[in-house]
């Protein structure tokens, strides 16, 4: 043929390809590959979420099992390491996951909205002028991009409240989680952010946990109703959990009317350890 | 075959406003133009846009460009978006075979062209799909010797992978998927073609390479698939979403095989 295509008018690649990075890094560069990152960093995190609110349980005990909780959270590994060796290991691995979910989320969006007619980053989804009626997806697989920032805004907001006692001030005891959450989540707005902020993460656990086993090609036609069933349940079990700590806050539950120790960082926590000592 | 919306006899005739995308050509900047048809209830949608032609034709106006073959439902070639939907409200059918009497008396209907960075308009209602082309020369053949035919039967395939691979195989490469996911993606057409090949013996030889080559060729031209699902809702042919699955972890190995064959290329 005279004519062969390389001659014709052709589609421009909107996403051209660069040069391959060596294996394991070249697996980062595609999409799909993009897509298992998302995946195992979205189980990771997912399992952090549900350490943490199961650890959190222990302030229905009182303050000296939250603080003994705490306490064994920095001395993990026993005398084999020192101190929070351990702890800032775990902190380690859980940002570095938190930084490459984010990173994906940011550079997956960014090219299906290079790929989508009159998509910005504000709303990724494309537009047809005349509405677009979806079928499948579900508010929660179309609002990841917005459940996604809410969630790691209020990461950071939580860090500094019950972290680093920005907000609580001279009220905020370091190594006394049960008087900083107390008098944290007394406070009526903030009792109301933790509550949005949880549902926003349930939505997206709502989503992430069923998408992640398409990523990942976990697909057998005979158990994949059971993806469903497994997403709704742990985005359930995270929700349930997570509001019962502002909502009973509020409610008088969580409260210091009954505590025997001291507030204090230094005479207060040796009354906590004292009393975690004799359990 | 109806989807029972609607309870039109035969002969009935409605009258629709349709709501039609122009556009002059690539660098047009395009719009909507506004046409009143009464119609046959028992008309395809597309004999719909023929009497519309007819009658822009008779006035001297431009008809509306749109792209259709077959008419038969299996050559992939038309394709439009029907109230915000690819291929119109009626499950598993393509344009073409989608009727007037999915639809009621005074609707007023929204026509657009399917829409993504990967398919640009051509004219009105036709796009440019060639991106999908691109992803099939990529890989979307099997090696074969030519010759004297092999005898029949001669490649045991096991029933269910013949199954599965008809499955796949239904696919038409309409493009509906792609104009219906949000993010643009082209994963269910790539996984059915890549599962069509990937299940069946002869598909084996060039099976690593094959994955590897369509995912990143597809990836060239399209966004990257969030699960949403819309596509195979979309889907005139009801390709299963368990293709994508698949496609992600023969992709996912081919990296893997290719690295350690690349002694061997």
């Amino acid at each position: 043929m005279a004519q062969t295509t390389e001659q014709r008018y052709r589609v421009a690649p909107v996403r051209p390809r660069g040069r391959q990075w060596p294996f394991p890094l070249n697996l980062y560069q595609s999409a799909v590959g993009r897509k298992w990152v998302m995946a195992v960093t979205g189980i990771g995190l997912i399992g952090f979420v549900l350490v943490h609110m199961v650890g959190n349980l222990h302030v229905y005990e009182g303050p000296a099992r939250m603080y003994e909780y705490a306490e064994s959270l920095r001395t993990l590994g026993g005398g084999l390491v020192p101190t929070s060796t351990i702890l800032w290991l775990m902190r380690a691995g859980l940002l570095s996951m938190f930084v490459l979910h984010l990173h994906s989320a940011i550079t997956l969006s960014r090219m299906s909205g290079n790929a989508s007619e009159k998509a910005t980053m504000v709303s990724g989804a494309k537009k047809y002028e005349g509405g677009r009626d979806h079928v499948a997806a579900t508010y929660a697989s179309r609002t990841m991009r917005w459940t996604g920032p809410i969630i790691a805004l209020f990461v950071l907001y939580h860090l500094a409240d019950l972290t680093w006692g920005w907000w609580l001030g001279d009220d905020f005891v370091a190594g006394d989680p049960y008087h900083n959450v107390a008098t944290s989540l007394s406070a009526l707005p903030v009792a109301i952010l933790y509550v949005v902020a949880n549902m926003a993460l349930a939505w997206h656990i709502f989503h992430g946990s069923w998408s992640m086993f398409q990523s990942l090609g976990v697909n057998n036609p005979r158990y994949n109703h059971l993806r469903r069933a497994v997403a709704t349940s742990l985005a359930g079990l995270i929700l349930v959990g997570n509001l019962s700590f502002p909502i009973l806050t509020q409610a008088g539950v969580i409260d210091e009317d009954g505590r025997q120790c001291p507030i204090g960082k230094v005479e207060g926590n040796a009354c906590l350890a004292e009393q975690a000592s004799e359990h | 075959m109806s989807s029972g919306t609607n309870s039109s006899k035969h002969g009935d005739t409605i009258d629709v406003t349709l709501k039609v995308w122009r556009q002059a050509g690539l660098v047009d900047t395009g719009r909507f133009e506004v046409y009143q048809q009464t119609i046959s209830t028992d008309a395809s949608f597309l004999e719909m846009l023929d009497q519309l032609n007819e009658q822009l034709n008779d006035d001297g106006a431009e008809p509306v460009a749109f792209e259709s073959d077959c008419r038969e439902g299996i050559c992939g070639t038309c394709g439009v978006m029907i109230n915000g939907r690819a291929h119109g409200p009626q499950k598993a059918t393509a344009t073409c075979q989608l009727h007037m009497r999915e639809f009621r008396d005074g609707d007023e209907i929204v026509i657009e062209p399917f829409r993504a960075a990967g398919f640009p308009v051509v004219r009105d209602l036709a796009v440019d799909r060639s991106p999908l082309d691109r992803v099939i020369e990529a890989g979307g053949y099997i090696s074969v010797n030519t010759g004297a035919a092999s005898d029949a039967n001669l490649t045991p395939v096991p029933k269910v992978a013949a199954d599965m691979a008809f499955d796949a195989a239904a696919c038409i490469g309409c493009g509906a998927c792609v104009a219906a996911c949000p993010n643009s993606a082209a994963q269910l057409f790539t996984s059915a073609k890549i599962g069509h090949l990937g299940l069946l013996p002869q598909g084996q030889a060039e099976r690593w390479s094959r994955t590897e080559a369509m995912v990143e060729t597809m990836e060239e031209f399209f966004g990257s698939c969030t699960n949403h699902g819309e596509c195979s809702e979309a889907c005139p042919k009801e390709i299963s979403l368990d293709f994508i699955a698949f496609m992600n972890r023969d992709y996912m190995k081919a990296k893997v095989k290719n690295r350690a064959l690349a002694g061997q290329r």
